[in-house]
């Protein structure tokens, strides 16, 4: 569906660093869950400077009351965090991971790097402001033929991150903020949500090449632009799966066409501007069933509503599943007046409005057939911020797609966040110094460049005989460097290994064994000592669902507590030859086949204990040796 | 001579030759890669080897001067249109905001990234709106210096220029200072302005006004407010009560410390509680203070052969000579525990004194009062003719020695006057609290 609508899509994938310390502090880069130690509330000025059309102006006014709150820990959050410190000098790790990635992705380091403050006003930065570098511009990478450009690389603090928020108030976390990212834009060379979704893949892959990113929930983030012929660019934050990619454009592809579809309707009607003229309609509902409504009446709140001529049916018209266009009014009127929603002549009578109130309602607006009204109920203000905004929205329907930014549902369609901001606000950040990029730096990181992953893949099906999707899995697992040290430094079977990380511990996970807060030496020395044949490759996944479930006690432990302590071979080989013995004329009458009859009896006394490969083996031979006998 | 903007030897040679000023759009080239964008400024401590260009997308990169070929691309100059001017409402009380440097508001540009101080009352009005609600502002730029840099002259010249706007009817003065060595010019001011009328309340930031969540706007609104509105016809410094944007608090001049290099709280009123409080646009004061009303008198004159030193372990017990030698009129000893220094030294003191020079005791524990007649050394100092500072903060003495001494020379009335409490700097109870450390 994308090939005839002349799609573009950009991607921006920004990535958290796993480094020691923040970018410019040395507070630990560690999230946490448990009870904050300190609250700090604070409010930003945004600066006038940075306002322009009518839009911003609004959305300024909405954020201007908000008080913040700031929740730290005292052993992992400091004063830097808390913008009661200036920052400490730009994070060295981070600058090197950074040009790492740069160079993987074919790309230029500046000579000098700058740090800036990007002005941010929604508290989610206790300075009102990110800071960011640029460190590396001008790159590219292949995909199937087609060279998709890398136009910028930089490395940003993260922000702190959002707990709640109310209408005059949010809480943030500061344990977030600082954590290094870094911030990966590629051009608009995209042509389809698919090639989206690969180019997101590729850029994963090569971060995680360089083992020094974070792993897991939220640690990556991609942000989406999609454009088509006749639209607008359209910014789409918060893609958290790379599976939705291709869902969250196409998506937007349908809503985009729409909204060109909806502006030609609304052009055929010779529908005018609609007008910010609000009514208070209160009294008409003054003994309403609507429970909305009627709540918000008796707490002192108003009905309001405004006319839009000439846009009758409009607003039930779907531009996304399970979206219309009336949805986009709603979002706008959310966001600006900070109201629950809309209703909209379109969808009612419904929610408990009845018929007879709607007809008063059109009567007292004067409404033709062809015309549709939104009414919002609440606090007086609020509703009128909701409507002005539900005006403006409806207006620009006329022009066809606003350029906006909108956040992604899980579901892959969107909703409105903000309007697309003007460039970026940013002055120099002059309290911490710039770095100079020598070329012995980058010569250094050059010969110490990661092997990537499909390079590496590759090396493991040839050198380890590994399946090309175990091989896969592994590569792009938090357990490769294991993997490999186990392999290369301990003689253990690659396949085993790689199979106990990919398959095991996919097992276990689904059981709901959390393995992956598993000590990574602990895991080492059950596939160390399993090598050895201390106990039996069986008991494996019961050794670490037993690790997981007591956490800080030893491998012994677990070994002394399932009782699995290795079984001497002499004492199986006795074992072995009784049980023959004793069913010496099966293994006349049966030969060879007699083994797998008699492995179950083993099995029962050495499950866990013993290796079944070599209780076969020992049967086998045991049984050959009484078949010579004989 | 002509600033060149933290350009130095090769770049500076490298723009100088293509003619190119900061602020000129530009396209520059080397082998491997072109850039556009703006030429900017460089920090004067960065080397000579790049220039600094700001992207369009807004970054800022350094790019090395090897090669480096430029080009002007002409550009037609944008000005923003000019903003509209909010005042302040008829009836209001008149305050007059003196500036003496740092930046209490400011601008950014965000084209260039210069951020240049918004200081007359139309730019306060138009990023603090608030202001026009609370006073009619008159305002005047006295100095623009960095607090480290200001010195005692520099408070005789704010004390008159004070003076002068409360002849003229202000009826509160807000002083906007760097916050270094607010303290001392606080104490300064307490002492200068005699029988003062209307409350001076001197005001910083902790983090510059150019960024959102500066601290200079509260702490604004706040003094303003507190200059129109306070009670007390006191100096006070106006900074937050706490980490967080809410309570501000007024310390009384003379009692006042920086206690803290960063934090939005860092001053601290020691062995005094402060004059009051500010939170949700009210005023709520604390114990005695001056009530509004009175006659101004100024006593504007500081003795600058004053110097405060602080005593240690090992302190050479010739650290004296070259001040006996070099004729200073006052020593303020920052000495141990109850006001102690070490017995080699006495020797030294006890000829500063015989030479003329008024020595002042105060601890540098700072919080308590000195007793110099619990131990022998102390009784011994006291002897020698050493004036205890009572509970006065060591600046505060200091900045009190330096006043008195610019009213009298004769060693007598020096001890009189510096034992007797003039602007609160003194008491004579030292009140039970239960946490006594900030």
């Amino acid at each position: 569906m994308n090939s005839n609508t002349g799609v573009r899509v950009g991607i921006e994938i920004h990535q958290q660093l796993d480094t020691s310390d923040k970018l410019f502090c040395g507070c630990p880069t560690l999230l946490r869950d448990e009870e904050p130690h300190f609250t700090v509330v604070r409010r930003l000025k945004p600066t006038t400077s940075e306002l322009g059309e009518v839009d911003r102006a609004a959305l300024f006014e909405s954020e201007k009351g908000k008080v913040f709150h700031y929740q730290g820990y005292k052993d992992s959050t400091c004063l830097v965090e808390l913008d009661e410190e200036p920052p400490h000098e730009l994070n060295r790790e981070a600058v090197s991971v950074a040009l790492t990635v740069a160079l993987l992705l074919n790309m230029k380091p500046v000579d000098e790097i700058h740090v800036m403050r990007k002005i941010v006003i929604d508290g989610s930065n206790t300075t009102g402001f990110q800071r960011t570098a640029k460190i590396a511009l001008d790159g590219w990478l292949d995909d199937d033929g087609q060279r998709i450009s890398i136009q910028s690389l930089c490395l940003e603090e993260d922000a702190a991150r959002k707990i709640s928020e109310t209408s005059d108030r949010v809480v943030y976390r500061l344990d977030r903020l600082g954590i290094p990212l870094v911030e990966i834009s590629t051009g608009p060379d995209i042509r389809s949500g698919e090639q989206a979704r690969r180019v997101a893949l590729r850029i994963g892959r090569i971060l995680k090449a360089t083992g020094r990113i974070k792993r897991g929930l939220g640690t990556i983030r991609q942000d989406l632009n999609v454009s088509i012929e006749g639209g607008a660019r359209v910014e789409i934050k918060g893609v958290q799966e790379l599976g939705l990619i291709p869902t969250v454009v196409d998506y937007e592809v349908m809503r985009q066409k729409r909204l060109l579809e909806i502006r030609d309707e609304l052009k055929k009607r010779g529908t005018l501007q609609p007008r910010p003229e609000i009514s208070d309609i209160t009294e008409i509902f003054a003994s309403t069933e609507s429970k909305v409504i009627k709540r918000a009446i008796q707490s002192g709140g108003k009905v309001l509503a405004v006319l839009l001529s000439d846009f009758g049916g409009i607003l039930k018209e779907e531009i996304q599943p399970g979206r219309r266009f009336g949805t986009e009014l709603s979002d706008h009127a959310k966001v600006y007046g900070g109201v629950g929603g809309i209703f909209h002549t379109d969808e009612l009578p419904a929610f408990g409005i009845t018929d007879f109130e709607v007809r008063s309602v059109r009567e007292r607006l004067g409404a033709a057939d062809n015309d549709c009204i939104v009414m919002v109920a609440g606090e007086e203000q609020s509703c009128k911020s909701a409507l002005v905004a539900v005006v403006r929205r409806a207006e620009m329907a006329l022009k066809g797609v606003p350029p906006e930014v909108r956040a992604a549902n899980p579901d892959g369609t969107t909703h409105f966040m903000r309007p697309m901001p003007g460039s970026a606000r940013m002055y120099p950040e002059t309290d911490v110094p710039s770095i100079v990029v020598t070329k012995a730096t980058l010569e250094k990181i050059r010969s110490n460049l990661p092997e990537l992953l499909e390079k590496k893949i590759e090396r493991y099906t040839r050198e380890f005989s590994l399946s090309q999707d175990l091989a896969s899995l592994i590569v792009d697992s938090p357990y490769s460097a294991t993997f490999e040290d186990l392999v290369i430094n301990h003689g253990l079977t690659p396949s085993f290994v790689a199979a106990t990380f990919e398959y095991t511990f996919k097992m276990l996970r689904r059981e709901g064994v959390d393995v992956d807060l598993l000590d990574r030496n602990a895991i080492r020395e059950v596939l160390i000592r399993v090598h050895r044949g201390e106990f039996a490759k069986e008991a494996v996944p019961e050794i670490f669902r037993w690790l997981a479930l007591n956490k800080g006690k030893s491998v012994s432990d677990a070994v002394s507590a399932l009782s699995l302590s290795a079984v001497g071979i002499e004492s199986v080989r006795r074992s072995v030859s009784e049980i023959v013995e004793k069913n010496i004329e099966i293994v006349k009458r049966e030969g060879e086949r007699a083994v797998s009859r008699l492995m179950g009896d083993l099995m029962k006394l050495y499950r866990g204990k013993v290796d079944g490969k070599v209780i076969h083996d020992l049967l086998l031979e045991e049984v050959r040796k009484a078949l010579q006998d004989r | 001579m002509v600033s060149t903007y933290g350009y130095k030897g090769r770049a500076l040679d490298l723009i100088t030759k293509y003619g190119i000023k900061i602020g000129d759009r530009i396209l520059v080239r080397n082998e491997e890669s072109s850039f556009v964008g703006i030429l900017m400024p460089r920090s004067e401590l960065d080397d000579d080897e790049h220039i600094v260009l700001k992207l369009d997308d807004g970054y800022n990169l350094g790019i090395s001067v090897d090669s480096l070929r430029i080009e002007k691309i002409p550009q037609e100059d944008v000005y923003p249109p000019p903003p509209k001017l909010p005042s302040s409402k008829p009836g209001l009380p008149r305050v007059s905001i003196i500036s003496t440097g740092g930046t209490i508001a400011s601008r950014v540009d965000y084209r260039t990234g210069a951020v240049s101080p918004a200081l007359s009352a139309e730019d306060l009005y138009q990023s603090v709106p608030e202001l026009g609600d609370l006073a009619e502002i008159k305002t005047e730029i006295l100095f623009s210096l960095l607090s480290e840099n200001l010195i005692p002259e520099n408070w005789t010249a704010m004390a008159k220029s004070i003076t002068r706007h409360i002849k003229d009817g202000a009826q509160g003065v807000v002083v906007t200072h760097g916050t270094d060595t607010m303290g001392y010019t606080a104490a300064a001011l307490s002492f200068a302005l005699r029988n003062l009328p209307v409350p001076v309340i001197l005001v910083g930031s902790q983090r510059s006004s150019d960024r959102p969540s500066s601290d200079a706007y509260l702490n604004l609104k706040g003094a303003v407010l507190a200059a129109a509105k306070a009670p007390f016809a006191e100096v006070g410094v106006l900074m937050h009560s706490t980490s967080s944007d809410g309570e501000l608090v007024i310390h009384r001049g003379t009692r006042v410390r920086k206690m803290h290099t960063s934090r939005r709280d860092a001053f601290v009123s020691i062995n005094s509680p402060p004059l009051a409080k500010v939170s949700d646009g009210k005023i709520e004061t604390f114990g005695n203070y001056k009530e509004r009303g009175g006659n101004l008198e100024l006593k504007a004159d500081f003795d600058e052969d004053v110097v405060l030193i602080k005593s240690f372990p090992g302190i050479p017990n010739d650290i004296f000579d070259p001040i006996i030698h070099r004729g200073f009129h006052g020593i303020v000893l920052e000495g141990t525990g109850l006001g102690h220094v070490p017995e080699r030294i006495f020797p030294a003191i006890k000829r500063a004194i015989q030479s003329g020079i008024a020595v002042v005791m105060t601890s540098q524990c700072l919080y308590g009062r000195v007793n110099m007649n619990v131990y022998s050394t102390g009784r011994e100092l006291l002897s020698m003719g050493v004036i205890p500072g009572g509970d006065m903060l060591p600046e505060t003495a200091l900045v009190k020695l330096m006043w008195v001494l610019a009213q009298t020379r004769d060693p007598d009335e020096v001890r009189r006057l510096f034992l007797t409490n003039v602007a609160g700097e003194l008491s004579k109870r030292s009140e039970y609290a239960e946490v006594w450390h900030p």
